[in-house]
């Protein structure tokens, strides 16, 4: 029983709920995705039909799902939360037996309209799960080591499943997601002190031992540490990507060449122009006004999502809305430091603009708890 | 679960706090990134900018075209033809096999090759065109030009390749081109990036190679925009090529072909040159090869059948051989003595046959001596024993000197390979080269063109006209590179006493024309072409005193490499040179039987511009000349074939 079931009369109903709707977020993401269609249709060589299209689709049924999950009243959706991450759990071990592996070893189920990748679905599934668990938490709990520990499990066991198909980066955003949501909820300090820390100790005991006979990675994994650190020491092998990668953004300088005239993505010199790196198109052909343009809408999205959450009441919802920003901001933070040099290339696509199959799709669904929590957020008693 | 209203404010405000936090974090990534695409975008743009056009832009050279070759009348002797090439690109077409099996039905395809066409267009990536056939005829390369549309993917393409349309006739003049070799590139300083181009052809050898830098041309360029693995997306810019200078040499095709045919079966060389100009006319090495075989990579069969041939095909003997002069030198100590004054025309020697000298004895050639003679009879009659005893009073260094004013001993800069300097002996030359101190017999070997004294056929060619017109004629074997002539040889007056070459000039008008002279029976009777000349029959052996004694072996019995080599030299007409003549046949014997005959028939062509009148030869010699005359003519080249074929491509 939360605070806002006490006060549901001044939730509004019906038809009222779309008035109700965050709209500044809605019309965010529209225009985010509405830069993914035009560069699309741009990397297309200037066919629609290519990835333009079909992406456009699935924003018209990922926005219909929004609109769908954001009716629904909020506390429907924290009684869901444990499921839904049983159910991603579940997804994430049969893919293990029924999954298909495709491009860069990500793992997905065919749905026939869709292809799912159940990772996608476990980053909004561990939201959820951990907002609607320290919703139900006593506050005098949070940071005994048993009520730590338990959420800990929570994220560390996708993201154990997830390693294992593997895919480091989704991994990492999983821990860093659901990380920042404990940290939010209130957990002691000392906790992420202590883990941050021996992160810290654990990369310098990793390079530390490099060459010594007790060396904690195999020699490959250096060389791609190597690699990410200095491009230019293999620019046709593993640094081809990060190396064509900045040469496109940079060649791009203040306005760019212009809409199709990207020549690093029109001569294909740049990979996964149309997934991984379509940021990379966007910066070559629209400068850094475009790309910087782009960065706007995002932090935009990001703060409207801090916005919603601190004048929501609701603990639940207030954890969700930060959770579901969080991940939206780890998304493109990690993409673009990736495609500008600044991260390892770890496969994390840009939301929204990334041609994908249901990144798009779970990212509004996402979008959907957070416009939920948004409608039916607490409000001040009815006189 | 309770509710209490103050935890929730408490739990509020912690959570406000901590999303505050969270989000100056946020806030600070998005700048960090901000800062990023700043520093690319706009503080390296202007690197990252070129590199983007490095990527995309790619140079290809245009090669230009050849330099084409003409002889002083405009036939064609190294030109252009199209190269008729099929190309196959595999990614446009569905059936690599069928297309194949469609054009064998067209035309003939050797299977090997196209076997190996096959494997290579697998190998290539799927867009690179690849040659299936070349050298096509026109008929063949029509024929698949117009089914190309029902054969995807194939391209028809015309290159350009060398031709020699003269085959043997100027191979030593003209020399060949070839694939630049590996050995090549890595000690030339050639910067020309055209030389990087695989099988890019420079000449090899002649005019060809010695001119390789008119004849070559510049490079053109296409700047191209690639994709990344290659493919040529579209032509940016285009600047086409400067090709080659046009080259006219100073060569009679004519003369040089019936030169050649006249030697045809020898071992031997003629130089004609114009005594006007300094123009080579023709410049002969016999025998000759075809210059064709070695454009497109000489089989190794072929090659080593001209390498062993003891003929030495690929030498040019006519520049590139040294022969002792024997005779022809005469001349040379006769101006020396007479310029030193140690010689009057009128002054006699007697001739007993032989000559002593340090306890050595030298012969005459003539036995039994030729009694008393002046210079203008010794010169006539070739006694040597006159030449041996004015040598002692001229020395070596005088008689050098002279030969060296007529052209002998020094190099001639002519565009050919392995132009000879010959030797012109002195004391200080003999001290350095072999150690030795120079003997007085030495000196009297050298007066009559024997022991270190070596000339080449061009240099006794130009000494003969630098005697017929007492001007130090330059030799020239380029008329003019693109229209600009180059400067005529006519040469400035000898310094020599003019009454002195006279007296020589009369000797040589005597050897071939009075009933003593050397080569009397080689004569021309027409009084506007008579010609003065001298004959040479070189020793390549010694002679022991043992054969002295029991009589000197003849010619015909020494196995061919140990027979004297015969010379001739001349000039016509006599009293108003147009041209000179020098003729060498290795191991021909003697000068006057061999090498004159050969000499006076080349003169007659190059004074008449067709094969020899019988009128203008002495009427004891007149059937066999008819004979030879009928038996030369299926040698000599069809011009009027020659000229349709040799079409010049430009």
């Amino acid at each position: 029983m939360s605070y806002l079931e006490h006060n549901l009369a001044a939730v509004p109903v019906g038809f009222r709920k779309i008035l109700a709707l965050n709209w500044p977020i809605l019309i965010l993401l529209t225009a985010i995705s509405g830069v993914g269609f035009v560069m699309l249709y741009s990397v297309a060589g200037g066919q629609i039909d290519r990835w333009a299209q079909p992406q456009m689709l699935r924003f018209f049924l990922g926005m219909t799902g929004l609109f769908v999950v954001a009716m629904v009243p909020i506390w429907f959706w924290r009684n869901m939360s444990f499921p839904a991450y049983c159910l991603a759990i579940l997804l994430l071990i049969s893919v293990e037996f029924v999954g298909t592996t495709g491009m860069g070893a990500q793992r997905w189920i065919d749905l026939g309209f869709i292809r799912l990748q159940p990772s996608e679905v476990m980053k909004i599934a561990l939201v959820l799960v951990l907002a609607a668990y320290y919703d139900w938490l006593p506050r005098e709990h949070i940071s005994r080591p048993f009520w730590v520990l338990l959420p800990a499990l929570l994220i560390l066991f996708p993201v154990f499943l997830v390693l294992r198909q593997p895919d480091l980066g989704t991994s990492l955003l999983l821990i860093m997601g659901g990380g920042a949501i404990m940290f939010l909820a209130g957990v002691h300090w000392a906790y992420f002190a202590t883990v941050i820390s021996s992160g810290i100790g654990l990369v310098v005991a990793v390079f530390q031992t490099r060459g010594t006979g007790w060396q904690l990675l195999k020699d490959y994994q250096y060389s791609r540490i190597d690699t990410f650190l200095d491009p230019g020491r293999d620019p046709l092998g593993a640094g081809y990507h990060i190396t064509q990668a900045k040469i496109a953004l940079g060649s791009g300088g203040w306005t760019g060449r212009g809409l199709m005239q990207g020549t690093q993505s029109r001569l294909n010199f740049l990979p996964e122009k149309h997934t991984d790196f379509i940021f990379t198109t966007l910066s070559e052909e629209f400068g850094f006004i475009g790309s910087i343009s782009l960065l706007g809408l995002y932090t935009l999205v990001v703060l409207a999502c801090i916005a919603s959450a601190l004048s929501n009441k609701d603990r639940f919802s207030a954890l969700l809305t930060l959770g579901i920003g969080i991940t939206f901001f780890l998304f493109f933070a990690v993409n673009m430091a990736m495609v500008m040099g600044l991260a390892p290339v770890v496969g994390v696509p840009l939301p929204l603009v990334s041609y994908g199959g249901s990144a798009m799709l779970i990212l509004l669904l996402g979008f959907g708890l957070m416009q939920s929590a948004h409608v039916h957020r607490p409000r001040p008693k009815l006189k | 679960m309770k509710y209490n209203p103050n935890d929730i404010i408490n739990s509020a405000q912690q959570l406000s706090r901590r999303t505050l936090l969270v989000g100056t974090l946020q806030l600070g990534v998005v700048t960090a990134l901000g800062a990023r695409m700043r520093f690319l975008q706009v503080k390296e743009a202007e690197k990252f900018r070129l590199l983007a056009e490095e990527n995309r832009i790619n140079m290809r050279l245009l090669p230009p075209s050849r330099g084409i070759m003409f002889d002083r009348d405009g036939r064609p002797v190294a030109a252009n033809v199209p190269n008729y090439r099929i190309l196959l690109v595999r990614e446009e077409t569905k059936d690599v096999d069928q297309v194949l099996t469609q054009l064998q039905k067209l035309i003939a395809i050797n299977p090997n090759d196209l076997e190996k066409a096959r494997r290579e267009l697998f190998r290539r990536s799927a867009f690179v065109p690849v040659t299936i056939a070349e050298n096509l005829n026109w008929s063949d390369f029509v024929r698949v030009a117009a089914n190309a549309p029902a054969l995807p993917g194939l391209l028809t393409d015309v290159g350009l390749s060398r031709i020699y349309p003269q085959k043997e006739n100027l191979a030593h003049v003209v020399g060949y081109v070839g694939p630049v070799s590996d050995h090549y590139l890595s000690r030339t300083e050639d910067p020309d990036p055209l030389l990087q181009i695989p099988r890019f052809q420079v000449g090899k050898t002649g005019v060809e190679a010695q001119m390789e830098h008119s004849l070559r041309g510049s490079a053109g360029h296409q700047r191209i925009e690639v994709n990344a693995v290659g493919r040529v997306m579209r032509e940016l810019e285009r600047a086409e090529g400067q090709p080659g200078a046009t080259v006219k040499l100073t060569i009679d095709s004519k003369i040089q072909n019936f030169a050649l045919a006249r030697m045809d079966g020898l071992s031997a060389s003629a130089v004609v040159i114009d005594c006007a100009t300094g123009d080579l006319l023709a410049v002969a090495s016999s025998p000759s090869f075809d210059p064709n075989l070695f454009v497109r990579g000489i089989s190794r069969k072929n090659y080593n059948a001209l390498r062993d041939d003891i003929f030495g095909p690929l030498r040019a003997k006519a520049v590139q051989g040294t022969y002792a002069p024997a005779s022809t030198f005469k001349m040379i100590t006769a101006l020396a003595a007479l310029e030193d004054g140690v010689l009057s025309p009128d002054d006699t020697v007697f001739c007993p046959g032989h000559f002593e000298i340090s306890n050595n004895r030298f012969h005459c050639w003539k036995k039994q001596g030729h009694g008393a003679l002046n210079v203008e009879d010794s010169i006539a009659q070739s006694c040597d024993v006159f030449f041996y005893s004015i040598s002692q009073k001229v020395g070596i260094e005088k008689i050098s000197t002279m030969a060296r004013r007529f052209g002998l001993g020094k190099y001639h800069d002519l565009p050919m390979s392995a132009v000879s300097r010959g030797v012109t002996p002195t004391r200080a030359w003999k001290q350095k080269s072999f150690d030795k101190a120079w003997l007085l017999g030495d000196t009297v070997n050298a007066s009559v063109g024997q022991g270190y004294v070596l000339a080449s056929p061009l240099q006794l060619a130009i000494m003969a006209a630098r005697l017929g017109t007492g001007r130090a004629v330059q030799p020239r074997l380029v008329q003019s590179i693109d229209e600009t002539a180059m400067p005529l040889g006519a040469g400035a007056p000898l310094d020599v006493d003019p009454a002195h070459l006279k007296v020589v000039q009369r000797a040589m008008f005597a050897v071939t024309n009075t009933k003593k002279g050397t080569a009397y029976s080689k004569r021309i009777v027409s009084p506007d072409l008579q010609m003065a000349g001298k004959t040479g029959t070189a020793q390549v052996r010694r002679i022991t005193s043992e054969e002295r004694l029991t009589g000197v072996i003849r010619n015909e019995d020494l196995p061919w490499k140990k027979r004297d080599h015969a010379l001739f030299v001349d000039y016509a007409p006599h009293d108003n040179p147009k041209i000179a003549v020098a003729v060498v046949v290795e191991h021909g014997g003697g000068g006057s039987s061999t090498a004159a005959p050969i000499a006076r028939d080349i003169t007659l062509f190059a004074l008449t511009g067709q094969m020899p009148e019988l009128s203008h030869y002495p009427t004891g010699v007149k059937a066999q000349i008819k004979e030879e005359q009928e038996e030369l003519a299926p040698k000599l080249l069809d011009w009027s074939t020659l000229d349709k074929n040799g079409q010049v491509q430009t």
